[in-house]
């Protein structure tokens, strides 16, 4: 499967999701400038973690202007898979592939750790190799996480089921104290109403390897792959 | 003729005036002094240190560059080589703790890519006055921003560090950052100006105001005044930084570069004169041409700016267009400002004018050198008498493992590090809050390991044997992991060096350093001297640190602190026994620095630490953590913490008779290293022990819920592990944070 990582100016995850997908996971990846007006036919799109143009002003404000965000749109609009990862996310919050935006972290502090997410979703192509209720470890790494949405919107993401991932505790329970940047109903990742815009704060690309302590975030590329009907062939760095 | 007021103004003195005089056969005009002042300041010159520094060992047969350059190199296989170095940004961090963080990360990381290097890892090395104080807390928190902010910004991880705290250090923060790169070995790239007629390019951020005088500001002692001079610390964009990464490792790529030097301290000055000094060149530079962020910048402005994310690269005649591509591509300055010449001169013009003529050579290596008159402090022998029993006393040997425990020095230093980006690049293959950095090294089986250590205590005490302390403990750091060291960087941070007591430490922890580095097989590859740290004549603790870095050979191997499941046999390798001269414990508990520091027996640290390297590849190790602050009690405790908790029952060394249980508790030695191992292994370990003549004992086994410590046969201390972990988990960050309701 031939996955295209778009790297804007600050992307800092791209190298991380291009070993992800193709060292470990064995697809054939492009990365893609930013200025770039063709994606080169890919089958899925991922937008990186990062800080893109340094996120001075918010997260990801700038880079939905770039020349390629017309290209993933059309990709998206075509049904085309795309996973923004942290920056990715806020990415496609400021182009309107998804509904919501980010604050700052409750605390105002930025976190990297180890997560708990259960998966809310299994009818998409992001989670379709996972069950609803399964609990996911998986890293987050941001200052700009905490999701809202107002209450309409809130109540469309349900309706449609659009919530894919919230954090919890590691046995899967809802406990205010594990929504560790205070987002709005814990929601850590939600999909667009056709399903195939995945935005998620938490790093599955981080959690690919026993060496760098989890594996839990294959089943995201997993489930793409299994969407397409393509086979993984796991190779560990070490 | 320049007035005596201006020279004072610039740092000089009359005689280094002189020298400037007879340099040039003439009067230097305003900019020339101003050059010539911050060339010549501490900071940039190290004209009181050289002549110790040159004491060190720096030849290995992995070294590939020593020091002298940006960052030292070391060769670590397979074509690949390591490109690290630490430094200093104490000063300015004082002065503005986010900004002056911020950029002490984005100067080390340049420092890392100018040599043709990605950068992979950063650590940090903190020391703080008491969190007691809100002036300090709110520095702590500054400075763990400005690191965070610019490190997770530029997407390079900081995998780890250490941080202590003690009065001497609130009006002097030290904020040293080490940074790690990888690059191929025939890819490494030198701060070299050569070839007549090769151009000269400016490239990176424009020119502003920023950061004037800078160094020469790094070389005073601070008073009240010192508020005043924020306007000299600089302000970092790791955005900016991370094009101009990309961007020169692109450029790097094509072969167009003859040479390349990140703009730090003193600037435009520094680095086209020691870019012309390394090659025996002259640089003729415009400064018109610089891009400037200001309007009405004197040539004085420009050429001591120390405006962030800059760089100067040495382009060889023709290729321009390359090197003008990818600057484009990423949507950066790159000017051509001059070109270098065959005379040996760093000449400055102004348009068509030429405002300096200084030779490179005397600017840049020529720096006066000082054998600064040093001797040992007058109470010396008073700080190194400790006699125990005129100490109130301490409490129980649980309370004070429970206070020990809690204390910021030995606390969990999660508050700061869950701030750091520690897994950007997904090669951090041991947790951050270890003993050392591990990162793998991708399309290799091996992992590099480094660690920075110092201990102001034990140099307070005892400059000459706290710095071989220093050393040790940071390669048995990076041996607890499984890592061999190869190799060190050090940074040096001291008072005054004009007064004879802070110059004698000085001397004398560099005679310590390279002693323990000749014995240890470690060659220091470069570094960086902070002196001055002094504020209204109070001056820091003693601080060498040093950054050693070592290789695993076999990625899978790497072992970590923590204890992996109950049942396994817990061991001590080296010789038992601690003392409480210069403890943590006599800190914490007592308040007082007194003693003597650790005996340190060189030729068993090196056995020790071959052992558990040997140990680790071997697979025989679950766990490895060295005994440092907090002794052997304290040691235990963070292994059995993290993972859950895994608890321990374990009788520890020693008896009543001798040197008592609060020694033997929470004393500290150095060459100690508490292991956990498979029951299956345990007796092949001791055989390997014994076989490498290092001291190994049984101390116990794993399992349970709670921490339980005997000594002569006698219960010791028995403590809750689900309270003691509390204790250790927010020892540090009670300071911060509101605790919930």
């Amino acid at each position: 499967m031939r996955f295209a990582v778009v790297v804007f100016p600050g992307s800092n995850c791209d190298h991380d999701a291009y070993h992800a997908l193709a060292d470990v996971l064995g697809q054939q990846v492009d990365l893609v400038w930013h200025k770039a007006t063709d994606l080169r036919g890919p089958d899925a799109v991922v937008l990186p973690g990062g800080f893109s143009y340094g996120d001075y002003l918010r997260c990801g404000a700038i880079a939905r202007f770039s020349p390629i965000m017309d290209r993933v749109r059309e990709f998206a609009a075509a049904g085309g898979p795309v996973i923004g990862i942290c920056n990715g996310f806020q990415v496609l919050l400021e182009a309107g592939l998804l509904p919501g935006g980010m604050r700052r972290n409750r605390d105002l502090k930025f976190i990297c750790e180890h997560v708990h997410l259960r998966v809310e979703a299994s009818d998409t192509p992001f989670t379709r190799r996972a069950a609803v209720g399964q609990v996911l470890r998986i890293p987050i790494a941001h200052g700009e996480g905490n999701y809202y949405a107002d209450p309409g919107t809130l109540s469309e993401l349900a309706e449609n089921r659009q919530i894919v991932f919230r954090y919890t505790a590691p046995d899967g329970a809802a406990d205010e104290r594990r929504n560790v940047n205070g987002s709005t109903q814990a929601i850590a990742g939600i999909c667009s109403r056709e399903r195939n815009v995945l935005g998620l704060m938490p790093h599955p690309e981080r959690a690919c390897e026993v060496a760098v302590g989890s594996t839990d975030g294959r089943v995201v590329f997993e489930s793409v792959l299994a969407a397409a009907a393509v086979p993984a062939s796991v190779a560990e760095a070490i | 003729m320049i007035d005596p007021g201006t020279i004072a103004a610039h740092g000089l003195t009359t005689e280094e005036y002189q020298r400037i005089v007879a340099i040039l056969g003439r009067d230097p005009n305003l900019l020339e002094l101003g050059i010539f002042s911050v060339m010549w300041s501490e900071h940039c010159s190290y004209k009181s240190s050289r002549i110790h520094l040159r004491t060190l060992p720096t030849a290995g047969p992995r070294v590939l560059q020593g020091p002298g350059e940006n960052a030292g190199v070391l060769d670590i296989g397979g074509g690949l080589a390591a490109v690290f170095k630490i430094e200093s940004h104490n000063h300015p961090s004082f002065i503005e703790p986010y900004q002056g963080a911020a950029t002490g990360v984005g100067g080390i990381i340049r420092d890392i890519f100018t040599m043709g290097a990605r950068p992979v890892a950063l650590l940090d090395s903190l020391r703080f006055g008491s969190l007691e104080s809100p002036a300090t807390r709110r520095l702590v928190q500054g400075v763990v921003a400005g690191i965070a902010g610019y490190g997770n910004s530029i997407g390079i991880p900081t995998v780890g560090g250490e941080v202590a705290f003690d009065d001497t250090y609130s009006g002097n923060p030290l904020v040293n950052v080490f940074c790690l790169g990888i690059a191929p070995v025939d890819g490494v790239i030198r701060g070299r100006a050569e070839g007549t007629g090769n151009a000269v390019y400016y490239v990176g951020a424009k020119t502003g105001r920023d950061g004037i005088h800078g160094a020469t500001m790094a070389s005073a002692e601070f008073d009240d005044a010192s508020a005043e001079k924020r306007p000299n610390v600089q302000v970092g964009d790791p955005f900016m930084e991370k094009l101009l990464l990309e961007a020169c490792l692109e450029v790097l790529q094509t072969d167009a570069l003859v040479g390349l030097q990140d703009m730090g301290a003193a600037g435009l000055t520094c680095s086209s004169c020691e870019m012309g000094a390394r090659g025996g060149a002259g640089i003729d530079i415009d400064v018109a041409r610089v891009p400037q962020r200001e309007s009405d910048m004197t040539p004085y402005e420009i050429m001591l700016s120390e405006s962030q994310e800059r760089m100067l690269f040495i382009v060889r005649q023709g290729r321009e267009a390359e090197v003008d591509r990818v600057f484009e591509k990423w949507d950066l300055h790159a000017v051509r400002i001059g070109e270098v010449t065959g005379d040996g001169l760093l000449r400055v013009r102004d348009g068509g004018e030429i405002v300096a003529e200084i030779p490179n050579r005397p600017l840049a290596d020529e720096a006066p050198l000082y054998d600064r008159p040093y001797r040992e402090p007058e109470d010396l022998h008073q700080r190194q008498t400790l006699d125990l029993s005129v100490l109130a006393p301490g409490g129980t040997p649980s309370m004070a493992f429970r206070r020990l425990l809690g204390s910021p020095g030995i606390a969990s230093k999660r508050w700061i590090y869950r701030q750091y980006d520690h897994m950007v690049r997904t090669n951090t293959i041991v947790p951050a809050g270890a003993g050392a950095g591990v990162v793998r090294v991708k399309g290799t089986p091996r992992a590099l390991a480094f660690s920075v250590d110092g201990n102001g205590r034990y140099c307070f005490l005892d400059p000459y044997r706290g710095a071989m302390l220093a050393v040790a403990e940071s390669a048995r750091n990076v041996a607890c992991v499984g890592g061999r060291p190869i190799g060190a960087t050090n940074c040096l941070n001291f008072g005054n060096p004009e007064r004879p007591e802070i110059m004698w430490q000085f001397a004398r922890a560099v005679a310590g350093i390279g002693d323990a580095c000749r014995a240890l097989h470690i060659p220091i590859t470069g570094g960086n001297v902070s002196l001055y740290n002094e504020t209204d004549g109070q001056a820091i603790l003693p601080t060498p640190v040093l950054g050693v870095v070592g290789i695993i050979e076999d990625a899978r191997r790497v072992v970590g602190r923590v204890f992996r499941e109950a049942g396994a046999v817990v061991m001590l390798l080296g010789a038992p026994g601690g003392a409480l001269g210069g403890s943590e414990y006599l800190k914490v508990m007592h308040g007082i620095v007194r003693g003597t520091p650790p005996e340190l027996d060189l030729e068993a640290e090196r056995a020790l630490q071959q052992l558990v390297a040997e140990l680790a590849e071997a697979g025989r190790l679950r766990s490895a953590h060295d005994c440092s602050d907090g002794g052997l009690a304290v040691a235990l405790a963070e292994c059995a913490f993290g993972n859950g908790g895994i608890g321990f029952d374990v009788a520890i060394p020693g008896s009543s008779d001798g040197a008592g249980l609060a020694a033997a508790l929470f004393g500290e030695a150095a060459s100690q290293i508490v292991v956990s191992v498979r029951e299956a292994d345990a007796d092949a370990v001791l055989e390997r022990a014994a076989a490498a003549s290092v001291p190994a004992q049984v101390l116990g086994r794993t399992g349970g819920e709670r921490l339980r410590f005997t000594f002569d046969g006698e219960p010791a201390v028995e403590v809750e592990l689900a309270e003691a972990e509390q204790r250790w988990a927010t020892g540090l960050s009670r300071y911060f944070e509101v605790p919930a309701a």
